[in-house]
């Protein structure tokens, strides 16, 4: 009687359709994190804008050199790791795992440069503009809480990337993964590299100082 | 027997060319931005035009880089229009924002 439900169970059809999205189940739980996190980031995004219209006096401390050439650079990596990433997908579809191995390699390098001229922005900010979270010299500590905690998070995603794209680099190389898997972490990297589309212009440029 | 084998298919017909091209025009628009910073344009005719570009940039990512162009439009209309909805639900407290230093006393 058993064996007889199970058999029925697993010929059967779902009537609602097949497979609505025709995509797989890694994808889509993607799909749902970064729309999820995109909130988070939104809500981010709003909290220094709130902070920024309501002070009038809003610091404007980004001098084009270095500040603004530095993060312009980092926009730079990013996109670039975004096109490495995207090769790499294209290598795992046709079978080419050295090269897809690569591909994942060179995204980690543009990952990696990114992380490090970001955090010489910060200690720039911190060591020569005196920002930090909690204070600075123009009385709007709302500053360096919202800018702090935004790029803070969005770095925290390069870093976690980075470590996500190792694991699946080596995975790669070694013959285990399969070409979802590569697209899924590829997913995420170009989420990160979408962030900072809004990041770069809405903190960096808006507050930038030229002469 | 192609020998451009770079230009082999990708996805929905889209080639690694495709995929370059997406790539310049992000730049492209990266540097329109950072021309505008430079040139100090007027605030909000510069905010309008960092965050239109910044959505074109955004949509070109989502749809070429993420694939979403290639989807079946069913796990579009799933996941953005609620994105969009929420994020504009976001922007009531904005009002708020610009009351504040009205409201604040005169020190």
């Amino acid at each position: 009687m058993s064996s007889q439900v199970s058999t029925a169970a697993a010929t059967s059809l779902w009537e609602g359709g097949r497979s609505p999205y025709a995509t797989n189940s890694k994808k889509f739980g993607m799909w749902l994190f970064i729309i999820s996190d995109s909130l988070t980031f939104s809500a981010l995004l709003f909290a220094y804008t709130y902070s920024r219209v309501s002070n009038p006096n809003w610091p404007t401390p980004f001098h084009f050199s270095p500040s603004i050439i530095f993060s312009t650079v980092m926009t730079f990596c990013l996109l670039s790791s975004s096109l490495t990433m995207v090769m790499a997908v294209h290598s795992m579809n046709h079978g080419k795992r050295k090269a897809a191995g690569a591909w994942i390699l060179a995204t980690m390098g543009g990952g990696a440069a990114f992380v490090v001229l970001h955090l010489s922005e910060w200690l720039n900010l911190i060591n020569n503009e005196h920002v930090t979270p909690f204070e600075n010299p123009w009385g709007v500590p709302l500053f360096g809480g919202t800018f702090f905690a935004l790029t803070g998070l969005h770095m925290t995603h390069v870093v976690i990337g980075l470590i996500y794209l190792a694991i699946v680099c080596q995975a790669v190389f070694r013959g285990k993964f399969k070409a979802e898997d590569v697209e899924v972490s590829g997913l995420y990297w170009h989420f990160v590299d979408l962030v900072w589309m809004f990041i770069f212009p809405l903190v960096y440029l808006m507050s930038a100082r030229v002469h | 027997m192609s020998v451009h084998t770079e230009e082999v298919e990708h996805i929905g017909g889209a080639t690694t060319m495709t995929f370059a091209k997406v790539w310049i025009a992000l730049l492209a628009m990266t540097g329109v931005e950072v021309l505008l910073a430079y040139e100090q344009v007027p605030m909000m005719i510069m905010l309008t035009a960092l965050l239109g570009l910044s959505i074109i940039k955004a949509a070109l990512i989502i749809a070429y880089f993420m694939h979403l162009k290639f989807e079946k439009l069913s796990l579009f209309l799933t996941l953005f229009p609620m994105l969009v909805f929420c994020i504009i639900l976001m922007l009531i407290f904005l009002g708020d924002a610009v009351r504040i230093p009205a409201m604040r006393p005169p020190v």
